[in-house]
């Protein structure tokens, strides 16, 4: 692996990681007090890996839930990386041994600083800069976890509205995209079918109709898009 | 806190669900993709990005105190901040930074 990739995986991974390390934290310290050691924190983090799942997973250890109902919640939780794997297989075709991990690590973070970095610097390996990346996030995410479990709030300040980070990342790279591109529909029909279904489902049901909905809306539309790709 | 035995389950249960859904397209249609596929995984990235956007902010009630005012300020000011310097983590930073004075002294 040359530096220069090595160099370009880090640069890009630092946004995720202040956020990574915060919110493990805060899933560390939610472990903890329930009564779960640093161990089981990097557990976690090392076997699922992903956000919201693990902090609802507190939640599931804490209640004793069975297996039907957790693995229910899990399918409701993450089904929006099904969405994930359908828009990287071309990108990830030929990243042979790294596939694997990579493919385990595809959280929310690291699919947007994967879509958001559609080309890359001269000299940087594709294949190696996608694996790096995901390895990366993930230390940090392990790395928040442990420390959150192990010493709680250290914080001597309140650290309330800090997962703010997220969400300023994904504005970020909705913004990079519609300057970069010159088709906006997608876009707006993601934007606008995900609002409609939080409105008409809920906060904890939207997901799973707004991915339909946007699905159904994006083949509706397949004929003028696919004719703008062709063209550009 | 329950039996080590049934935490391991729990977690183990969480993880490998994880892990069908991260794998199951590439499993399916990593040979032969299909061409509807080609298509989705070109212009999904933008809508799923959008998608993530409103999962962010998903908790604000429209009824209920501030109304979301303090999260649309704050993207509005990401999105600014953006548009002027172009730099990620200055945007990530400064957005963070201006939410959470919003939420602790502002908006309380």
């Amino acid at each position: 692996m040359n530096k220069i990739t090595v160099k370009h995986a880090f640069i890009t991974s630092l946004p995720v990681m202040a956020g990574y390390i915060v919110l493990g934290m805060g899933f560390g310290l939610l472990l903890n007090a329930k009564g779960y050691s640093f161990w089981w924190a990097i557990l976690m983090s090392v076997t699922i890996y992903g956000g919201s799942m693990q902090y609802v997973g507190v939640n599931l250890l804490a209640e004793g839930a069975s297996v039907l109902s957790t693995a229910l919640m899990t399918l409701m939780v993450n089904a929006r990386h099904l969405f994930y794997g359908i828009s990287m297989i071309e990108n990830y075709r030929d990243m042979g041994w790294r596939k694997g991990y990579a493919i385990f690590g595809l959280t929310d973070e690291t699919y947007s600083l994967v879509c958001g970095n559609p080309k890359l610097p001269e000299g940087v390996d594709r294949r190696n800069f996608n694996f790096l990346l995901t390895l990366m996030n993930q230390s940090y995410w392990i790395l928040g976890g442990f420390l959150g479990a192990l010493l709680g709030n250290v914080f001597p300040f309140s650290t309330k509205g800090v997962d703010f980070s997220m969400t300023a990342l994904f504005v970020i790279i909705f913004v990079e995209q519609w300057e970069k591109s010159r088709q906006h529909l997608p876009a707006v029909l993601g934007l606008v079918v995900s609002l409609i279904c939080r409105l008409l489902f809920g906060a904890d049901r939207f997901l799973i109709p707004a991915m339909i909905g946007i699905s159904c809306g994006l083949f509706l539309f397949q004929k003028k898009l696919d004719g703008e790709e062709q063209k550009s | 806190m329950i039996h080590t035995g049934q935490s391991l389950v729990i977690i183990a249960v969480m993880a490998v669900g994880t892990m069908v859904l991260r794998f199951l397209p590439f499993v399916l249609f990593s040979r032969n993709t299909p061409k509807w596929v080609l298509y989705l995984g070109k212009v999904l990235p933008y809508s799923i990005i959008a998608m993530l956007v409103v999962y962010c902010l998903k908790d604000i009630h429209p009824g209920k105190a501030y109304y979301g005012i303090p999260e649309l300020i704050a993207v509005l000011f990401v999105v600014l901040l953006h548009k002027w310097k172009h730099n990620t983590l200055l945007s990530i930073l400064g957005g963070t930074v201006c939410y959470m004075v919003l939420v602790q002294a502002v908006f309380v």
